[in-house]
């Protein structure tokens, strides 16, 4: 089976989930708009979420910076004084968290990249709820015309379509959100506790390549600072 | 033929671009079995791109069903993966 085969498969899937069977072709239509209504108000619900998530991400992103900024001045003192270790443990520790703003700029934008997909669903899926709902009176005052249950299955796999695509969207969306903020959390105790040694962004070959990039970092650093202090 | 892409919305495409079409389906599909991250990427990309510029929106007034459904361009590689394993997009 293609690909394309598969993914209709699972929108077909999700949209049995939204439309089960009912009996009166007419009941379909109000229980459909019902349906998109409730939707609607999940994605509005999903636009919201993420944008909490996103301001959480940008605070913390915030208390990184200062972190930073601390432990780079606290480095230039501890050089002044000649103590180069201390200077060293804070320059590693710089590093890391460096490492981590990193990555919440990069979750920031996804979630930014998420937050403007839901609007733009929202957008859309509210343009096709108010069709559907004229649509909706129009077939019902035609109920006894021969075509009217081929143009209500229409309408209503259209609709139920549109409404799969938007429900996957959500769906995605708060999966993201979700792993985002377990790791988030993660970061916020590290935060609180002053250490950040322990790098847990990935599996442990990614978090010895981390301490590798930043002890070469630091070797740089310390550098850049005793090139500067001398000047 | 009508052809949706997730996320962004209905085109009225040709039948006659169907083989082309077909052919970047097959193609993914082996790069998926393959394990192959870069090569999908790239046909995803490009059947997206195919269904947009040979294809024509469809006026968001009208509510019509899809003869084929194209997944999202950000559509990751376990997505994939698990839509080939017959566990949907979304896990569980």
């Amino acid at each position: 089976m293609g690909f394309l085969e598969r993914m209709s498969a699972v929108v077909q899937a999700k949209m049995n989930k939204i439309m089960n069977r009912i009996e009166d072709p007419r009941e379909v239509l109000d229980v459909s708009y019902e349906k998109q209504l409730q939707l609607l108000q999940n994605v509005k619900r999903g636009v919201a979420e993420v944008t909490t998530s996103k301001k959480r991400l940008e605070l913390q992103k915030a208390k990184l910076q200062m972190n930073i900024d601390k432990l780079d001045g606290q480095a230039k003192e501890a050089i002044s004084a000649s103590r180069e270790d201390l200077a060293r443990k804070a320059l590693e520790s710089k590093a890391l968290m460096q490492a981590q703003l990193n990555t919440l700029e990069r979750e920031i934008k996804e979630l930014n990249d998420q937050q403007q997909k839901l609007q733009a669903a929202e957008t859309r899926l509210a343009t096709k709820v108010e069709a559907f709902r004229t649509k909706k009176e129009t077939i019902k005052a035609q109920y006894t015309a021969a075509d009217a249950q081929v143009k209500i299955t229409e309408s209503v796999t259209g609709i139920s379509e549109e409404m799969a695509d938007v429900g996957l969207a959500v769906q995605r969306a708060e999966e993201k959100t979700e792993d985002m903020k377990a790791r988030s959390a993660a970061l916020d105790e590290l935060l609180e506790s002053g250490t950040l040694t322990d790098y847990s962004g990935g599996d442990e070959i990614e978090a010895e390549l981390v301490r590798v990039k930043a002890k070469n970092t630091v070797d740089d650093e310390m550098a850049r600072l005793k090139a500067e202090m001398n000047k | 033929m009508i052809i949706r892409i997730l996320g962004e919305g209905q085109f009225r495409f040709d039948d006659s671009h169907l083989d082309d079409l077909n052919k970047i389906d097959n193609q993914i599909v082996d790069h998926v079995k393959n394990g192959d991250h870069d090569g999908f990427f790239q046909e995803l990309v490009r059947m997206i791109s195919m269904v947009k510029e040979l294809g024509k929106p469809v006026n968001e007034l009208e509510i019509i069903p899809s003869d084929i459904i194209v997944p999202p361009a950000d559509l990751s590689f376990q997505e994939a993966r698990n839509i080939f394993c017959n566990d949907g997009l979304i896990k569980g």
